[in-house]
């Protein structure tokens, strides 16, 4: 027996969806869009220039360094330099880079066709972008953030810091923090209720296993950040004392709150870029990934671990000797998780008749080597009493360049290499990307393998020069120039970039014989994703051949069906609407009606961009007009239109 | 020669003050030998890791290297699994390894014992003021420790967070207002090594050097009766033009020189600059020149410096050194 | 006929599970709602902890800290929160059952409990001998407890919200999605108080 079965005319279908789906190409449809692809290459495109800006800073410092007692910049442009590129990194950039992939893929590889909160999702975009905003306008007051990307306390408090820089620092990553924890809501909700038929938890990709453990780890630990800020910033406004010793705060309250959300967030900012890893290298070694549930449990325990180890940033303030030990021992266990991780891609490999070494397998293996100097110079410094040698000099720069550029900005490249054709519909020059990847590779580790040597021999970081002799001086030179190979490495990636939209190869749907759903779909997908919502009967969907599952999607390589029939909850075509499975099984429960597109997000996003500005220069009549509209904003998202009432219909 | 921008009189470097540099694998005490053995190790340790994982790596690619097409199903999993299993045991065999070399680290170089001198280190933007509570000495950005005598240094901080870190003799320790933390320190051989402030504590956070000069036990006593006392009172007249001057300038509402009324606490103790190796706290060597160059402009020197330009008149500059240089 | 008419062998049980099924389930804005709970409890917990740890190192926090509040009036505060609670599951158990003239009530007395909440808070504040900037610890009690006010009044903003819509007839037994969420939002703000109230008015009688 059969649920409601119809009988479906594709091409007629595929025009409903079209004209239920299709955003204008208009002024309003570019501001208005809710569309995941869209937002997601937003965020790609927006975190890329972030990271640009983040390396030409990082170029300055380098220029500054590269000689001893060099008079380059001054020390407070130094400080704003390198406070600025610490932040923008990790917070404008590697962050949100990955939630790019992650808008643009979850959906398409679990079968849906939108996230579950389509205009919360446009909101985490403009809020990004706004934040940034918000804190680069710094630039031009001059009041320049100053701290560093933690900002300690009592330095950054109102009597050390007068003057708006902090209050930038502050209230951006307020700001910012809503838009991280609106997206990681969005994603959390999407992979648990939105999965394609026969999807069971089972059968996930493991790109959506990283995804989701960051998001969860993203709930728990931004709070973190924000109580923090929030102290800070009544600190600094109101003359209250929770960071004030005299009147009975403590300096070390914030260095406590800051890395329990700080380790945590260095896995946010790996654990998806470990997930693209595990769909990467699987493809181009012909086979599925071996020890998929190791891999899986290894990504969830990494997030959780992550919240144990946050004082392992405070050996040197004299902790307890047990707490010590103890914040010792928990970082060395973490790395047992990402052991199996990699060890999980070493056995792929070794299983692999054959390799195939594309661009993107490339930059996974340079991955991998990365990686793993990163990862034991963490464990060397988890080691408490080398850490109190080590800690605060270059040898923690090298150790926190080769884990964030090594596991997150190879794999982010190599997720290039690899889906930028399915999002453009053009192919990246292969030649090319071997230079890229190439130069990038002689680039990184000629910048920061010498800081580990510089470090050890005793150059503190943060200083915006040095003596002469110290030992010091060849080292940093080599740096520089380091760096101004990984800016040529950038560049080229960028140039290839560039000319693929003109000169690339057309991309087919799968150019790559990947397994999962979203090389079901064109390149680029259609705004709708899919022409009927597919059921997958395996972890490998593509590779298992079931093309019946996926149905007619824009081009498979299927003959092209004109009439087939269909179970009812696989064509949705009544108004804009998708899936919702149960939390498991991914059994089909509800149609999902999808909100039309709306410029709602934006106007919150810029009232709350008006609120923060206001508390900024602290007008009160200001804040409270700003506070209101933000409500007023509120109200006005959620009023129900006409349309989406009554709110959703139960299928069969 | 290395000269700041527009004062030729100042020489910068400093290094030669220095018997070695300052690093992690140059320890001159049993705590920084400690550590420094543990590091050799650790560096060791990481780079087998290191090579096994390339090798575990590069291999299969480099055997398939020919494999051409898409040949016959990829082999079952359990062929490699065996990589999976040795990649959870043999690192968290290799970790337990490591975390008994902390522990026995951990007690060499945090010894608890309460015994021997004690110093009392106070941190301010940006210098370091030294006292020694037993011996009634108080000094600035020059420690001297007697050598094979372990020496426990009190930390505390006048305004934000600074880090006291002498690589040759021992890992890092936090000044943070409002606590008190201990670090020990102990060198096995007589000798001037550089230290310097590890946490970043604004604009001259990269110009917060101190000195740590070991002696052996008599010279250390000599010192420290010198230190006590306050310097011969001057006789020849050009160092007492310096000292009426250096008397008559704002100088003295900053300084304090024991023995005249220059009595200021917001600036290190000159009582016995002369005597220093360093000055601007362990920027440039103690000389004529970098005196100078320091006195008429610090703010080029340090940008951000508490300490102003002031006034001098004609030829009081010269006598102002002439004077500071007699306080030995 | 072409493949498609491919069975997936679900589908008989799919819609056996959505024949026999009691319970709506959950929206997915339900699990929003969760999860930004979820998170709101993280960011109360950073408060506590804030408070613990201070109150666990610094000697001048830990006297004051230790420092015995009047009970009374939370205690009354605290009763009518919880019974806000009540009629809050009052009101929805209502319009489970399609009785929409229920769901107002029970909004409406919720709501005039919450108020009756907020002003008890102020009459609290007024009672306090020091300001929020006399001490790191009455820094810390007026932010968490205001931060939970202002939690409470967000509460009743969205319940205005639903109030109105619920006067303008959008919700039946089958669709109040909306009731729900607000309404687990609500419950959630009132489980922080009694946590806030164990904490800063209980505990330091207990340790
Ligand atoms: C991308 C983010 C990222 C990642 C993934 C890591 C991973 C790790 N980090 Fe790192 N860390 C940072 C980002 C990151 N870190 C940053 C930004 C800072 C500086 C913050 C600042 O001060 O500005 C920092 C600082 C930092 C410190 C503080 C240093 C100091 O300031 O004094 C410590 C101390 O324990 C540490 C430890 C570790 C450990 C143990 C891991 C482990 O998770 C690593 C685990 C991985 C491996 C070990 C490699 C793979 C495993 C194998 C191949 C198996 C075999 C291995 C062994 C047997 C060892 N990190
Ligand atoms: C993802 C994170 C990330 C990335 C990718 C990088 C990339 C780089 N970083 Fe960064 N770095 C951090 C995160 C990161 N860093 C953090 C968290 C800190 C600590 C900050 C603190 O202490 O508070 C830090 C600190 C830090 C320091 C220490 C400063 C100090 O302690 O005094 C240095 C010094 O050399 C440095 C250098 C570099 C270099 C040379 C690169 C290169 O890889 C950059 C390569 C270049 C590009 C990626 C862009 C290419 C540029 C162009 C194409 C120019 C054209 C563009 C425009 C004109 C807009 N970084
Ligand atoms: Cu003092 Cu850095
Ligand atoms: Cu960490």
């Amino acid at each position: 027996m059969a649920a409601a079965v119809e009988l479906v005319e594709i091409d007629s279908l595929t025009d409903r969806l079209e004209q239920t789906w299709n955003t204008p190409k208009t002024l309003y449809g570019a501001l208005s869009t809710v569309d995941h692809k869209t937002i997601g290459k937003r965020y790609l495109a927006t975190a890329f220039v972030f990271l640009l800006l983040g390396g030409a800073q990082a170029g300055a410092i380098r220029a500054q360094l590269a000689r001893p007692n060099s008079h380059l910049l001054s020390p407070e442009a130094y400080d704003q330099l390198f406070s600025m590129h610490g932040t923008t990194m990790i917070f404008w950039y590697a962050s949100p880079i990955l939630s790019g992939f992650s808008n643009y893929l979850v959906p398409l590889m679990i079968g849906a066709r939108d996230m579950a909160f389509p205009r919360l999702n446009a909101f985490s975009y403009w809020t990004f972008l706004l934040s940034g905003l918000f804190i680069y306008t710094s630039a031009l007051t001059g009041a320049i953030p100053h701290g560093g990307w933690f900002a300690y306390v009592p330095y950054t408090n109102a009597q050390y810091s007068p003057g708006a820089n902090m209050d930038f620092y502050a209230l951006a990553l307020l700001f910012l923090t809503i838009s991280t924890t609106a997206g990681a809501i969005n994603f959390i909700v999407t992979i648990l209720k939105m999965r394609c038929p026969g999807m069971s938890v089972s059968r996930m990709p493991l790109f959506m296993w990283s995804t989701l453990t960051t998001s969860v780890a993203i709930v728990f630990a931004m709070p973190a950040l924000t109580a923090a800020l929030v102290f800070l910033e009544f600190d600094r406004r109101f003359g209250t004392h929770f960071y004030d010793p005299v009147r009975g705060g403590a300096p070390l309250l914030w260095q406590h709150l800051f890395w329990v959300f700080g380790h945590p967030w260095v896995y946010i900012v790996v654990l998806p870029a470990t997930g693209m890893a595990s769909m990467i290298i699987p493809t181009f070694c012909r086979r599925p990934i071996v020890g998929h549930v190791y891999v899986a449990l290894a990504t969830v325990s990494t997030g959780i671990f992550g919240f144990g180890v946050w004082a392992h940033h405070m050996f040197a303030t004299g902790m307890p000797a047990l707490s010590t030990t103890f914040f010792s021992a928990a970082s060395m266990s973490v790395s047992i998780p990402s052991g199996i991780q990699i060890f999980a891609w070493l056995a792929t490999i070794w299983a692999a008749r054959r390799h195939v070494l594309a661009t993107p397998m490339l930059f996974m293996l340079g991955f991998i080597c990365l990686f793993v100097i990163g990862g034991v110079s963490g464990v060397m410094t988890a080691s408490v009493p080398f850490d109190w040698q080590v800690t605060d000099t270059y040898f923690i720069v090298a150790h926190l360049h080769y884990v964030l550029v090594g596991i997150n900005l190879f794999p982010v490249l190599a997720g290039f290499y690899f889906w930028l054709p399915k999002m453009t519909g053009r192919m990246l020059d292969e030649r090319l990307g071997r230079w890229n990847f190439w130069v990038l590779f002689v680039g990184v580790n000629l910048t920061f393998f010498p800081m580990h040597a510089v470090g050890l021999r005793g150059m503190p970081r943060r200083v915006y020069t040095y003596p002469s002799g110290m030992g010091w001086d060849w080292l940093n030179m080599a740096e520089s120039i380091g760096a101004a190979v990984t800016v040529i490495g950038i560049l080229l990636f960028v140039i290839n970039v560039l000319r693929s939209r003109k000169f690339g190869a057309v991309a087919p749907s799968n150019p790559w014989g990947a397994a999962t759903l979203e090389w079901a779909t064109s390149s680029p997908p259609a705004e709708y994703n899919f022409v009927v919502i597919p059921i997958v009967g395996g972890r490998e969907p593509l590779w298992e051949r079931h093309d019946a599952l996926l149905g007619p999607t824009a081009d498979t390589d299927l003959a092209p069906v004109n009439s087939v029939q269909l179970a009812t909850w696989r064509v949705l075509d009544d108004g804009k609407e998708t899936l919702e499975s149960t939390l498991l099984d991914a059994d089909p429960q509800a149609a999902l009606h999808m909100p039309q597109n709306s410029l709602w997000p934006l106007v919150l996003a810029l009232c709350l961009t008006g609120l923060v500005s206001a508390c900024l220069v602290g007008a009160p009549s200001w804040t409270v007009i700003a506070a209101l509209s933000t409500c007023a904003a509120v109200g006005g998202w959620l009023w129900p239109k006409a349309s989406t009432l009554p709110p959703s219909r139960i299928v069969a | 020669m290395m000269t700041a921008p527009h004062l030729p009189g100042v020489a910068l470097q400093i290094r030669q003050v220095y018997d070695r540099n300052p690093s992690v694998f140059q320890p001159v005490g049993p705590h920084s030998k400690a550590i420094a053995t543990l590091g050799w190790t650790l560096i060791v340790a990481a780079t087998v890791v290191f090579i096994v994982v390339m090798t575990l790596l590069l291999l299969p690619i480099w055997k398939r290297r020919h494999a051409s097409v898409e040949d016959g199903p990829p082999a079952p999993v359990s062929e490699t699994a065996w990589l999976l299993y040795a990649g959870t045991l043999a690192p968290a065999a290799i970790l337990a390894g490591v975390f008994v070399l902390t522990l026995g680290a951990y007690h060499a170089a945090r010894p608890s014992g309460t015994g021997g001198l004690t110093i009392e280190v106070v941190g301010h933007q940006w210098w370091w003021e030294v006292r020694y509570p037993d011996e009634h000495i108080l000094t600035a950005n020059e420690i001297h420790i007697p050598v094979g005598r372990e020496v426990r240094v009190v930390l505390t901080s006048a305004d934000v967070i600074h880090s006291f870190w002498v690589p040759n003799l021992a890992g890092k320790t936090d000044l943070i207002p409002g606590t008190t933390n201990i670090a020990w320190i102990e060198a096995d051989t007589s000798g001037t090594w550089r230290g310097t402030c590890a946490e970043y504590c604004g604009m001259q956070h990269a110009h917060m050097a101190l000195t740590v000069v070991a002696e052996l036990p008599g010279d250390f006593n000599r010192w420290t009766e010198a230190q006590r006392g306050v310097s011969a009172a001057p006789t020849d007249s050009a160092t007492l033009d310096g000292e009426a001057a250096f008397l008559s300038s704002q100088c003295v509402y900053c300084h304090t020189v024991r023995g005249t009324q220059a009595s200021g606490r917001i600036g290190p103790d000159l009582t016995h600059i002369g005597s220093r190796l360093t000055i601007a706290s362990g920027m440039l060597a103690n000389t004529r020149g970098n005196l100078g160059g320091w006195i008429e402009n610090p703010d080029q020197l340090k940008p951000g410096t508490k300490m102003p330009a002031v006034p001098l008149g004609a030829g009081q500059l010269e006598a102002i050194i002439t004077y500071l240089e007699s306080l030995k | 006929m072409s493949t498609f008419a491919f069975e997936h062998p679900r589908d008989g049980v799919l819609r056996e599970g959505a024949r026999g099924r009691t319970s709506r389930p959950k929206t997915t804005g339900w699990w929003g709602m969760v999860w930004l709970c979820a998170t709101e409890a993280m960011l109360f917990a950073s408060f506590l902890g804030a408070y613990f740890f201070l109150r666990g190192n610094i000697d001048a926090f830990a006297a004051e800290g230790g420092r015995y509040v009047p009970l009374t009036l939370p205690a009354i505060m605290t009763v009518v929160l919880l019974s806000s609670s009540a009629t809050a599951w009052w009101a929805e158990r209502g319009i489970e059952r399609g009785d929409s003239v229920r769901l107002r009530i029970g909004l409406g007395v919720t709501m005039l409990l919450g108020l009756a909440f907020l002003s008890l808070q102020a009459v609290e504040y007024s009672h306090r001998d020091s300001s929020w900037t006399t001490s790191a610890y009455d820094s810390l009690f007026i932010t968490i407890t205001g931060f939970h006010g202002a939690h409470v009044a967000a509460g009743l903003l969205m319940n205005a919200y639903v109030q109105l819509r619920a006067w303008l007839g959008h919700f039946d037994d089958e669709h109040h999605a909306a009731v729900s969420n607000v309404l687990l939002y609500w419950h959630f703000v009132d489980g922080v108080w009694v946590l806030l109230f164990a904490v800063l008015y209980l505990s330091p009688r207990l340790f």
